[in-house]
This record gives C-alpha cells, sequence and structure tokens, in this order.
C-alpha cells in the first residue's frame, strides 16, 4: 500500500516509551504510510516528513515528565528539524516532552483529582488550520482516550493570552455535547486545554491517544483524522 | 570539593495539588493546625569541577535548565565547602 509518494514518518523510541508500536501499527498497518523507528540516539532525521514523539514514561518520568528525555540526542535533531518546518507531534509522554524542550509553550503538572485517568474522553477541535486536524470540522467532538497522571496544563496569564491571539489551542475536553465545562476537565487543565500547536503551526502536542482509536474494533476510529489529516494531499 | 543541596518547589502562585492532599492527610490524622503544606524535590551533590567562585553561577544553570522548570517551579540552593 505504501509508495513513493507518501509521507515518511519516524517515530522516536526512548527508554520508557510504550506507545511507539501503537503508533506504528496506526500508521503503518490502518494508514498504510511508511513508518520508521528512530532510536533516541540516532540524530539523522533527514528523509522523514514527520516525526512522531510517543507516549509512555520516558526515563521513568525521573525528575519531571519529558524532562530528561529532551536532553536525548535525537532532540536536538529534532529541535533543527521542527525550526525547518518539519511536521513533529508528540502524544501524551511526547507532549510533555515537547514542554520541557521549549518546543511548545506552558509546563505539565500533576492532575489534580489525585488520580491517573485511564478512560475515553470527548474532545472539541478548536482549530482545523493545522497539518493534524484539516480534515476534521472545527466545533466537532471527538472521542479519543487518554491515559496520564501528569495532563494538567499550566500557561502563564501572557502565555495563555498568546496561545489564544494565534489560535494555538486545538484540542479542549468537552462534555459529549461540546460544552467546555469543569466537570468534562478530566485534570485540572488550564482551560480544558487537550493540544496546542506552536504558532508555525508545524509543532502539535496532545495528551489524548490517536493511535489508540484508529481501527473501529477498539471503540472508536476518530484517531484516525489525526493520520488522515497528515497524509491528505493539500 | 564542595557539597550543593537544591531543594525546588512549586511556585507559591501555582496550585500544589500533591501538597493539598498530603495535607488533608495530616488533618485527617489530627494534625489539624498543618497549613500551606508544600511539596518539592530534593537534589544533593558533589562538586569537583568548577572553582569555588564559579560554583553559584554553575548550580544555578544547573537548575534552570534541566534541575527545575522554571515555568512552574523555584529552586534554592544551599552550598556548603
Amino acid at each position: 500500500m505504501a509508495t513513493a509518494t507518501k509521507m515518511r514518518f519516524g517515530i522516536v523510541v526512548f527508554p520508557g516509551s510504550n506507545c511507539d508500536t501503537d503508533a506504528w501499527h496506526a500508521l503503518n498497518d490502518r494508514m498504510g504510510a511508511p513508518v520508521d523507528y528512530i532510536w533516541h540516539q540516532d540524530t539523522n532525521l533527514s528523509g522523514y516528513d514527520c516525526v512522531i514523539l510517543p507516549g509512555g514514561f520516558s526515563y521513568g518520568d525521573y525528575l519531571r515528565t519529558g524532562a530528561v528525555a529532551r536532553f536525548s540526542p535525537v532532540m536536538n535533531a529534532v529541535i533543527d528539524f521542527a525550526g525547518n518546518g518539519g511536521l513533529v507531534l508528540g502524544i501524551c509522554n511526547g507532549f510533555q516532552i515537547l514542554l520541557e524542550a521549549g518546543l511548545l509553550p506552558g509546563a505539565m503538572m500533576r492532575n489534580v483529582g489525585q488520580t491517573f485517568v485511564c478512560r475515553y474522553v470527548d474532545l472539541r477541535v478548536e482549530m482545523t488550520d493545522t497539518r493534524y486536524t484539516r480534515a476534521m470540522d472545527k466545533g466537532s467532538v471527538l472521542r479519543i482516550p487518554i491515559a496520564h497522571g501528569e495532563g494538567n496544563y499550566y500557561a502563564d496569564e501572557a502565555t495563555l493570552e498568546a496561545l489564544k491571539r494565534s489560535d494555538q489551542i486545538v484540542f479542549r475536553y468537552c462534555t459529549p455535547a461540546g460544552e467546555i465545562t469543569p466537570e468534562a476537565n478530566p485534570n485540572g487543565s488550564l482551560e480544558n486545554i487537550a493540544g496546542i500547536c506552536n504558532r508555525e503551526r508545524n509543532v502539535m502536542g496532545m495528551m489524548p491517544h490517536p493511535e489508540r482509536c484508529s481501527d473501529p474494533i477498539l471503540g472508536s476510529a476518530d484517531g484516525r483524522l489525526v493520520w488522515e489529516s497528515l497524509l491528505q494531499g493539500r | 570539593m564542595a557539597k550543593a543541596r537544591v531543594i525546588i518547589t512549586l511556585k507559591k502562585t501555582i496550585m500544589d495539588a500533591q501538597g493539598q492532599t498530603v495535607e488533608k492527610a495530616l488533618h485527617n490524622l489530627g494534625y489539624e493546625g498543618v497549613e500551606n503544606l508544600r511539596m518539592g524535590k530534593y537534589v544533593e551533590m558533589d562538586l569537583n569541577g568548577a572553582p569555588k567562585d564559579k560554583l553559584p553561577a554553575q548550580i544555578d544553570e544547573m537548575c534552570r535548565r534541566l534541575l527545575a522548570n522554571p515555568i512552574i517551579e523555584d529552586f534554592r540552593v544551599e552550598i556548603e565547602e
């Protein structure tokens, strides 16, 4: 199914990554895209269109989530890659790493509510002007699972204003009807933020796991919309 | 050789969910006067590399780059020679 014209994906594997295989399955088995694993010691990202930082517990979440992975050799290459306009998607722990690396603004804190939350959540699509969400409808509600203990997104007031001004908030936790309420917020995240992108819109981080719901037999295939957005021709 | 100790806590302006939970647990144990409990991290290290006058700046840099996240955390350093 894979053709030479398709986008090529690289999935970075850190010690402690555990959603790398799921991301591979979604992209390769389900979407037919060419995918390579990239070991965290590698520094060559040439030939890739999109680099994925997968979920997991890189370096055991020691110190802070993503804090040690951020200094893995591959991350300098990822920062250069992103700076040159390459697509970088961080999922869950990958989002945490992007925050620690400064590729996205803000920081992640422990969940409010004393729990590691592992369940499906409803997400409102706030922004479709990204390579990750262009196949979605603005304002639509997706069902995608989360699984994290530290998804409580924080940014100071100035940063939050900047995110809003540049339309960088991509997903928010919502009710099934699409309302943004405190009850729909699973982790205390600022303004129910579940995913953001950078100003240039080529780097996105999201706590929910699209790779875990890219196949109807898994209960939801809403995650496919992320891959369809990436693979769709302009 | 110098010894450095670093104490890292969430900024005062940031809600500390973990600290609040531990504070409540102490209340449940009967310690009713406990207030403003903040959780944090403690790091200690021996330092043989940099000359003594450079140590404060070097540890400050370590904290900003890795040991603390300046967006959400404050840190305090003690150096013992």
